[in-house]
């Protein structure tokens, strides 16, 4: 069976990278959380997982986005440099193009205002609930939070429970421990 | 049910053929030209690949525009005093007659038949890109040869 040699995979993935011909580039990134699987279509960085099974992974983000996904690194550079910087306590907020398209409603409203929480500060679900005027949905934010597909970035590990506990954490709670430590707002 | 078989993610559609398809490649034009021909098919099948109604005979879509590629690589290479001595520029008229006639083909004597008639495939190679036998192949190529010649088709 021939293996195609590690430079022509290369130079192909990055020739469809730059075809614009992508629906989705997707790559994996070694971070101090584990690895992580980045996503971006066109329009932006349109998701990020934890403990990634890239199996299953390409064909959710090929039913969401389009058949013609691809392991392709270039996409994901810009991304791939900022979350390095936070990671290293050189970066408090991202700049990056965000593709929420496949997210609506209730959801993308609820996103939308967890963007807006600071670095080193951490809200609750009640209050993101209220802020979206749907006070009594604090347990439906709690669900939004879960299937956030930007963590991190997205920032859901700083929304706790009324009492300050940490609650869940799509990810697990360790992570969502490392990273309000990594911001300061956990001693 | 064949009917639902799904279009995978081209990352997948790549991973299962690209090592196949890059030693034909090799077997039909060598392996310096075979590195740019295997980029162009892929690029090439990414182009397409969102037009796909199925998932089905992937590979034997692979091959054929493997051996599309490698055949604009032949006539590239053909040299330009031969294209003026008037040389025939289709090489293939015997199947320029059958074309449109193989698109009513069911479709492994279809791809059997274009992979043979249209891109002179060996019969190997069309056993491997219908996921088949040398053999197989001859059958299936000579069977829709046949129903051509009888115009029988389905």
């Amino acid at each position: 069976m021939t293996t195609v040699p590690a430079g022509l995979d290369r130079r192909f993935r990055a020739a469809a990278a730059s075809s614009g011909l992508l629906d989705v580039a997707y790559d994996l990134f070694d971070s101090p959380l584990g690895t992580l699987l980045l996503a971006a279509s066109p329009r932006g960085l349109c998701r990020i997982s934890y403990d990634p099974e890239p199996e299953r992974e390409t064909e959710v983000l090929a039913k969401r986005f389009g058949p013609r996904v691809l392991r392709a690194p270039a996409p994901l550079d810009g991304p791939r440099r900022q979350l390095d910087e936070y990671f290293e306590g050189r970066r408090r907020a991202f700049d990056l193009e965000l593709d929420l398209a496949s997210v609506g409603g209730f959801p993308r409203q609820v996103l939308e205002e967890l963007a807006l929480v600071p670095y080193g500060e951490v809200t609750t679900y009640g209050r993101l609930a209220a802020q979206v005027e749907r006070p009594r949905a604090a347990r439906a934010v709690g669900t939004v939070m879960n299937r956030n597909p930007l963590p991190i970035v997205l920032p859901c590990h700083r929304v706790v429970g009324s009492t300050g506990k940490l609650v869940g954490y799509g990810g697990g709670l360790e992570r969502k421990e490392r990273l309000l430590q990594l911001e300061g707002a956990l001693l | 049910m064949m009917d639902t078989v799904t279009v995978p993610p081209f990352e997948r559609f790549y991973e299962t053929w690209s090592g196949e398809i890059l030693a034909f490649l090799r077997r039909r034009l060598g392996a310096v030209d075979a590195e740019d021909a295997f980029q162009e098919t892929f690029l090439r099948a990414l182009r397409g690949y969102d037009r796909l109604e199925h998932g089905r005979e992937l590979r034997a879509w692979a091959y054929t525009i493997a051996a599309r590629v490698a055949a604009d690589v032949h006539r590239r290479r053909r040299p330009a005093a031969e294209a003026l001595e008037g040389a025939a520029d289709d090489s293939r008229p015997a199947y320029a007659e059958i074309e449109h006639l193989a698109n009513a083909l069911p479709p492994t004597e279809r791809a059997a038949v274009v992979l043979r008639y249209g891109y002179d495939l060996s019969y190997e190679d069309i056993g491997a890109a219908l996921g088949s036998t040398a053999d197989a192949a001859r059958q299936a190529t000579s069977s829709g040869i046949r129903r051509l010649r009888r115009k029988e088709l389905p």
